[in-house]
């Protein structure tokens, strides 16, 4: 097969396949980790077939290896795949196709993909970043994954300090968060009452109250541009 | 242990849900700014509220153990950009030293 791509597409792809690569590799840690808190190798490789948003199926695997219930896992985990319906607001323009090819982009919906189609200034570049950032990255967290969970398999997660993994994984997550003041705010409330609440109720609940704080988003709008 | 199919399935047709809920079905129509807001804060109170409960908590009592230096370390990491395994391996290492000496 002859590779031709003209050079606007070029660095489209290139960006595409590097952000695809650093996201396997997350993908390879997550997979470490939902085994180490319990999960088989298939319900891991499941849970980024399937589930395919990473906060929350790491959210939900932490929860569940700290000893919480199902409900309490699902409630943090969705809290935060609610983003993706945001995500999904935003790039919905941009989409004319069949109801059927929307279904299918529905499932890619997520942080890369988002923003990978909202830095285009075209069509037809806009659909060329959806469309290879989602088959790659899709392709490599899978792969990740199941590589991942079969290296998990092997190690006691304690003994290597992979129950901080998760905690070290969302400190990365949550930087890009901090740079409004409203960001930084809702994040110190987070903290607190997640650690607070726990002494007296379920494991998982903690979580789910944390979500609260985003209603710091209706104090009196200041001059900041919202994040 | 709790790990079950359920969480699986449940986690995977509410996450489907939501992506679909924005993109298909509410289409180009727009949110209120005050909802907006609200809803883009939501990473930011749930990381944090991983991050400290996970860290500070064993159960029901509140603790500080060998996560919290594999925390700092993890904080300094993320701070200096550093890749997110790179992140994850640096804290996990630092926490599984303290634990083994």
């Amino acid at each position: 097969m002859k590779l031709r791509i003209d050079p606007e597409v070029r660095p489209v792809v290139t960006s595409a396949l590097a952000l695809s690569g650093a996201v396997g590799v997350f993908a390879l840690a997550f997979g470490v980790l939902a085994v180490g808190a319990g999960a088989n190798v298939w319900q891991a490789c499941a849970l980024s077939f399937f589930t395919f948003t990473g906060a929350s199926q790491m959210s939900a695997m932490s929860v569940i290896g700290s000893g919480g219930s199902v409900g309490g896992a699902l409630g943090g985990a969705l809290l935060l795949a609610g983003r993706n319906g945001v995500y999904g607001l935003a790039l919905s323009p941009y989409f004319k196709d069949s109801l059927g090819k929307r279904l299918l982009a529905a499932h890619f919906v997520i942080d890369e993909t988002t923003a990978m189609m909202t830095a285009q200034t075209n069509p037809r570049l806009q659909k060329i970043a959806f469309w290879t950032t989602a088959i790659a990255l899709f392709t490599l967290w899978n792969l990740g994954t199941l590589i991942g969970a079969v290296l998990g398999s092997e190690i006691d997660p304690h003994t290597y300090g992979l129950d901080v993994g998760f905690s070290a994984a969302y400190v990365a997550m949550l930087f890009p968060h901090l740079q409004s003041t409203n960001g930084r705010i809702a994040a110190t409330i987070g903290a607190i009452v997640s650690v607070a609440l726990a002494p007296f109720v379920p494991i998982g609940l903690p979580i789910l109250a944390s979500g609260l704080a985003i209603f710091i988003g209706l104090r009196p709008q200041n001059l900041e541009a919202a994040a | 242990m709790n790990m079950s199919w359920a969480l699986v399935i449940w986690l995977s047709i509410g996450a489907y849900a939501f992506k679909m809920l924005g993109f298909v079905l509410v289409g180009t129509r727009k949110l209120p700014d005050a909802l907006s807001r609200c809803l883009v804060l939501i990473p930011a109170a749930l990381l944090a509220a991983l991050v400290f409960n996970g860290t500070f908590t064993n159960a029901h009592s509140v603790a500080i153990d060998e996560r919290a230096a594999g925390l700092l370390v993890a904080i300094i990491a993320a701070w200096r950009k550093f890749p997110l395994i790179v992140v994850v391996i640096l804290a996990a290492a630092t926490t599984a030293i303290l634990r083994a000496i």
